[in-house]
């Protein structure tokens, strides 16, 4: 195949991947509308009867899902399945499109397209694991989003690296940055279905009635806390790996400098600083729970503004993808118009 | 900060709380408590993350000083309220230096202490069995036909095999074990490898330098002080660090990409080099992105590149006031560049010139532009100047500017400013007799960064400890383990076949807070079960 092939292969499976994303998220949101038709008969939910310590994470839902919603919850994973392999082609197909063939995340598009493919992946491969079936919409819908952005506005054509890219630590820097991101989005959902839950917990209390649809098969709270922190514990070491060790190596062979301040290197460095405050604030009294969730969520502002925003923010990060630096100062101090 | 509590009360308050009640002992006593509270670290993290946001907003003069001076000119009323605040060097102003001080110090008042009462917990034997297991969270019992010393015995050997066991006393009903010490060791590791880092980092900012220089192709750098661009010393910098070594750039080559989405985009710069360390030979290094030169210690780094035309001035009685390669600097991504000639010692009047460099010239509707970074049509336009062209004085002066203040431009016979435009070969003769201008050749320059960066090592080394100390404290789960068993008489309407029996009590306790002690219990029950089939 020509890489011209390669990546219109590519960008054809990037569209596919969506279509069958988005069927994937119509099937769990049936499952979902499925959920909350009012039960035939309801069954008292045994909360509080489990002692504390006792619950895990797959102890989970409080009634058996009928025969349908079951069903679609297996189609929508299917589905899922179905969509990351195809993902995983557009992925090589950037990488064979490119000459000489290189990892395919090179620039913006490319890093995004792999961030959310490391998404999909690890709910896949967690998914039997740690229960996460109640995630699928959420997953899926996240993947999908992100997806559609990095189409419309991120997409740029199959270029070779920039010479400052080409390096061995491409490939470890950006790998374990990539699977950081992946990992605390995973982790970011299950804060923010905590935070979701704990509402909808104290508005049913408030009513004197159950816990009742899809919000009532989400795990409890602090199955769910448990679970949001070993998924960032997970991904904490990653990211430590990925911006304080590589990254500083690979900077100090590039810029000569392995610290420096710049942009991206700071939000990096106020990324990690945040999510360490999570892993405290999850061994502080009166910080457990609530307040470590939220924590975990500015962690993941942080994390996607790093990533995003800051290029739009700041003009001298050495990190931009876009253009190389001609050269540093000193630069001429000339309105160059007056000439002519 | 939606929880207020009692360490961010200030000290009078304290006091008219509770007079008289704290001497000086205690106070400071308190205060170090306080300090070295999980609380307070928290709090000291989130400030350290928000206090490093302005730095990333606002230019940084240690990061890119031209972007500060443009900031500063396009904002002068806020210029001076920023510097009061250091907003221009946020990451060693006193304000961001305060924050991760404190930081320090709660970090070695709350680990120092640890680290002793870690010491005495690993000299010091699991915990006996409290007296009701069934009180613990996760616990379970089963009757076996086995003789509690049996039970015992079956426990000992299952949990002694990544346990460490309380030593059995007699008369003990029950197994103690406990696991995973290294979660601690772990976790102190991190920490003080924190301390490590941030020394080494020390060591860098003080010891180490940066300096830049701008060669041309065929020309020779001596490692010292006068022969560099710009130089940033760390504080505590002296001379004699500098290494002797010298280093000729024999040649530079670019590899211009000329087709596809990226054409115009350079790739591949490397520039080979011929060094001398001290006395002893000369060796060659091939210098490219990413693989920079390592000198007894000292790095040199390709960091940019750019044309320096070769431009021979004579003045009007036909002698050569200025020659030689001039470094013009690139504005863009296209290569168009900008520099100035100075002859200050032409006779009838100085000249000095300054223009544009155009590495691949062509006119596009009308407008002169570039449209290649490669010098294949490499031309000069540029405006000349005579008069005083700010040389006499002796004040210095950068290569890179021509002082016009005093100057007078050069006009054609039209009475509009005089343009040269020049291709290779080219010769302009001035108007008034002034003299004329001659456009040889173009070589490439490049500009090198040369730094020593001493305590690298140790920072590299203290974020590895850290690493590998993080992932032992998050990833071990210790706990502690209790079997008792315990013969018990048949009762009536027992199930249990025979006489008697054990009753076997097991309780798992997760000292950790996050393992899933459900699952251990039920390995552990089937493991100790297993002896029965
Ligand atoms: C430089 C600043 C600091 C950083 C980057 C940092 C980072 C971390 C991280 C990532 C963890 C998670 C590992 C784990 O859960 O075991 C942790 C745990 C811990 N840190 Fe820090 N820390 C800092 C300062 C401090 C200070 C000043 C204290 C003392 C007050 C402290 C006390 C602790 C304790 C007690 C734990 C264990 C929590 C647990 O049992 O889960 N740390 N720290």
């Amino acid at each position: 195949m020509t890489n011209t092939q390669w990546e219109t292969l590519s960008n054809q499976a990037v569209a596919m991947a969506g279509l069958v994303y988005f069927l994937a998220l119509l099937v769990h949101l049936a499952e979902w509308a499925a959920l909350r038709q009012p039960a035939g008969e309801r069954e008292l939910v045994a909360a509080g009867e489990s002692g504390p310590g006792l619950e895990t994470v797959a102890a989970q839902p409080p009634r058996p899902p009928s025969e349908r919603v079951a069903f679609l919850g297996r189609l929508g994973f299917l589905l899922t399945c179905v969509a990351g392999a195809v993902h995983f082609v557009a992925l090589l197909g950037r990488g064979m499109a490119a000459d000489p063939n290189r990892v395919p995340w090179g620039n913006m598009y490319e890093f995004t397209v792999s961030g959310t493919f490391v998404v999909t992946l690890l709910y896949v491969v967690l998914h039997k694991r740690f229960g996460l079936a109640w995630m699928g919409p959420l997953v899926v819908g996240f993947v999908l989003t992100v997806l559609m952005v990095a189409v419309i506005w991120l997409h740029d054509e199959v270029a070779p690296l920039t010479e400052a890219l080409n390096s061995p630590w491409l490939v470890i820097h950006v790998v374990s940055a990539v699977i950081a991101t992946g990992t605390f989005t995973l982790g970011g959902i299950a804060s923010i279905m905590y935070l979701v839950r704990q509402r909808a917990e104290r508005r049913a209390a408030d009513a004197e009635r159950d816990l009742s649809g899809w919000i009532a098969r989400v795990p409890e709270l602090p199955a769910l806390d448990r679970l949001a922190y070993r998924v960032h514990a997970f991904a904490f070491p990653v990211w430590t790996f990925a911006v304080l060790i590589t990254g500083p190596i690979w900077a100090h062979e590039a810029w000569s400098r392995y610290w420096n301040w710049d942009p991206k290197e700071v939000w990096a460095f106020i990324t990690w600083v945040v999510y360490a405050g999570y892993l405290h604030a999850r061994a502080t009294a009166g910080w457990k729970g609530r307040k470590a969730a939220m924590l975990a969520l500015v962690g993941l502002a942080t994390l996607w503004f790093n990533f995003i925003g800051i290029n739009y923010f700041s003009t001298t990060s050495q990190h931009s993808y876009a253009a190389e630096r001609v050269v540093d100062e000193p630069t001429a101090p000339v309105a160059l118009a007056t000439l002519w | 900060m939606s929880s207020p509590d009692a360490r961010q009360e200030p000290r009078p308050d304290a006091r008219a709380r509770r007079p008289g009640e704290l001497n000086a002992r205690e106070l400071a006593r308190w205060v170090w408590r306080q300090i070295s509270s999980m609380r307070t670290a928290l709090m000291l993290l989130l400030m350290l993350a928000l206090a490093a946001i302005p730095g990333s907003v606002i230019p940084q003069q240690g990061v890119d000083s031209l972007a500060v001076t443009r900031w500063k000119d396009q904002h002068p009323k806020l210029t001076p309220l920023y510097e009061r605040l250091d907003l221009f060097s946020v990451y060693s102003s006193p304000w961001f230096s305060a924050i991760y001080l404190l930081l320090t110090l709660s970090l070695v008042g709350c680990i120092v202490p640890r680290v002793f009462v870690y010491a005495r917990a690993l000299r010091a034997q699991p915990p006996a069995a409290p007296r009701n297991l069934s009180r613990m969270p996760v616990h379970a019992a089963y009757r076996t036909e086995l003789t509690p010393d049996d039970v015992l015995e079956q426990a000992r050997k299952v949990l002694g095999r990544r346990h460490r066991l309380r030593v059995a006393a007699d008369g003990d009903d029950a197994v103690a074990a406990e696991r995973g010490y290294l979660r601690e060791a772990g976790n102190l590791v991190f920490h003080l490898s924190v301390l490590i880092v941030l020394a080494g980092f020390a060591v860098g900012g003080l010891w180490g330098y940066q300096g830049g220089v701008i060669l041309v192709e065929g020309s020779t750098f001596s490692n010292n002080l006068t022969q560099y661009d710009d130089f940033k010393p760390g504080g505590l910098f002296t001379p004699q660090q500098m290494k002797d070594f010298r280093f000729n750039v024999e040649d530079f080559r670019v590899d211009w990409l000329k087709e596809g989405p990226r054409a115009g985009q350079a790739r591949k710069f490397e520039a080979d080099l011929s060094y001398r360390e001290g006395e002893s030979d000369a060796k060659d290094y091939t210098l490219r992105v990413n693989h920079p030169l390592n000198v007894d210690g000292t790095e040199v780094f390709l960091i940019g590149h750019g044309y320096a035309p070769v431009i021979t001035v004579r003045d009007g009685k036909g002698d050569v006031v200025a020659t030689g390669p001039t470094v013009f600097l690139p504005q863009d991504a296209t290569f168009l560049s900008f520099g100035v000639v100075k002859a200050p010692a032409a006779k009838p009047g100085q000249i000095g010139l300054e223009g544009l460099f155009y590495p691949t010239f062509e006119m596009v509707d009308g407008d002169p532009v570039t449209v290649f970074g490669d010098d294949l049509f490499p031309t000069l336009s540029m405006l000349a100047f005579t008069g005083d062209i700010g040389l006499d004085d002796g004040q210095s002066q950068s290569v890179y500017v021509l002082d016009k203040s005093e100057a007078t431009q050069v006009k054609g016979e039209d009475g509009k400013p005089f343009r040269l435009d020049l291709q290779v070969g080219d010769t302009v003769e001035l108007p008034d007799g002034l003299g004329s201008v001659t456009f040889e050749r173009v070589d490439p320059w490049i500009r090198v960064q040369i730094s020593q960066t001493p305590g690298k090592g140790v920072a590299l080394i203290g974020v590895i400890l850290a690493l590998i100390g993080l992932c032992a404290s998050l990833f071990l789960r210790p706990r502690r383990v209790w079997v008792r068993a315990v013969a018990v008489a048949a009762g009536p309407g027992d199930t249990m076949e025979g006489v008697g029996g054990t009753r076997v009590e097991v309780a798992v306790l997760d000292r950790s807070g996050n393992g899933e002690m459900d699952e251990v219990l039920a390995t552990l029950l089937a493991q100790l079960q297993e002896v029965r089939t």
